[in-house]
């Protein structure tokens, strides 16, 4: 047990790093850059014209689409992953077993294709 | 110990504080990504129990793809959240009930396992010692053959949904032009050029 978190060790020291870059660099400027703000300077900037509208727009349901299809996929990916690991442990039957869920699974991606739900117009 | 029970705390407090910040946040964006940082310190918390896999998919499923989901539906429904807000109080016992009946569930698992600790041993496939045997490939010794109907469900249970989000949200608008790959590449020069004789004077 606690080797196992041991070998986390260096991912911490990793990720502490990372936030003490992280934050100096937020911080930093604060400190040293020279403000003079003006309402023009604070306002939001958009290419020449004045701001049209809110930023939060309703935006293609296709979006949507492409990642619920990522989501899917990528718990096809998780279940993958125990598969690889113990796949000696696991023989022919284990094997078969994952070919069907593959193969369950490439039915609907071959559905999804022959529907064009992967074009983008 | 000294190290495990202080990232223990760091993650357990940030995630308390994360998810209040969830359901106190004004802006539905900021909630979704307070969301993110809770998922993160439930992972932490899980990496601390042993339970490594869980951690890791808990990373990819749901930081990966379902904070993105909940960001989507967050941007797509322009919905009006301060009216949404107003309702705070009217909802609020409903909330409580959910609370308290998931409050409850959480006694009676901790409850149940202290009052009977061999409870866990008693299971089907009792979890391995981590150091002869990692979760990842415990969980893979019996997924796919002792659970394989379980298995092949959760199959069918995702190919559903790739149909069912296919079928709801799928809508080809008309009059579009697509390209059409396999009849450009077909496209030879005999069936692309037409050399036509024209008589001088005349035109086409």
């Amino acid at each position: 047990m606690t080797e196992l978190l041991g070998s986390y060790i260096p991912i911490a020291i990793f990720i502490g790093i990372a936030l003490v870059i992280g934050i100096a660099l937020l911080i930093a400027p604060f400190a040293v850059a020279y403000k003079a703000p003006d309402s023009e300077k604070l306002s939001a900037y958009e290419c020449g014209f004045n701001a049209f509208d809110d930023a939060r727009m309703k935006f293609d349901i296709r979006f949507y689409l492409v990642s619920i299809l990522f989501i899917i996929f990528d718990l096809e990916v998780a279940f993958l992953f125990p598969w690889a690991v113990s796949f000696h442990q696991l023989g022919w039957f284990g094997f078969w077993s994952m070919m069907a869920f593959l193969f369950v699974l490439t039915i609907g991606f071959i559905y999804e294709w022959k529907k064009g739900a992967l074009e983008w117009n | 110990m000294g190290l495990q029970a202080l990232f223990f705390y760091m993650f357990a407090f940030v995630a308390v504080a994360s998810a209040f910040m969830v359901i106190a946040a004004r802006n539905p964006v900021y909630s979704v990504l307070f969301l993110i940082v809770t998922f993160f310190n439930a992972a932490g918390l899980f990496l601390l129990t042993g339970a490594e896999f869980l951690a890791m998919i808990l990373l990819v499923v749901y930081v990966g793809a379902v904070a993105v989901l909940f960001l989507f539906v967050v941007m797509m429904l322009d919905i009006d959240f301060a009216a949404l807000r107003s309702g705070l109080i009217e909802h609020a016992p409903v909330g409580a009930l959910v609370g308290l009946v998931l409050a409850a569930e959480l006694i009676i698992v901790v409850g149940g396992s202290t009052l009977a600790p061999e409870i866990a041993s008693n299971a089907a496939h009792p979890i391995p010692p981590i150091a002869e045997r990692t979760n990842t490939a415990a969980l893979g010794d019996v997924l796919y053959t002792d659970y394989v109907y379980f298995f092949q469900i959760a199959g069918l249970v995702l190919l559903v949904a790739m149909i069912g989000a296919i079928v709801l949200t799928l809508r080809h608008r008309e009059g579009i032009k697509r390209q059409d790959i396999s009849a450009q590449v077909a496209r030879t020069p005999a069936t692309a050029v037409e050399v036509v004789k024209v008589k001088p004077g005349q035109g086409l």
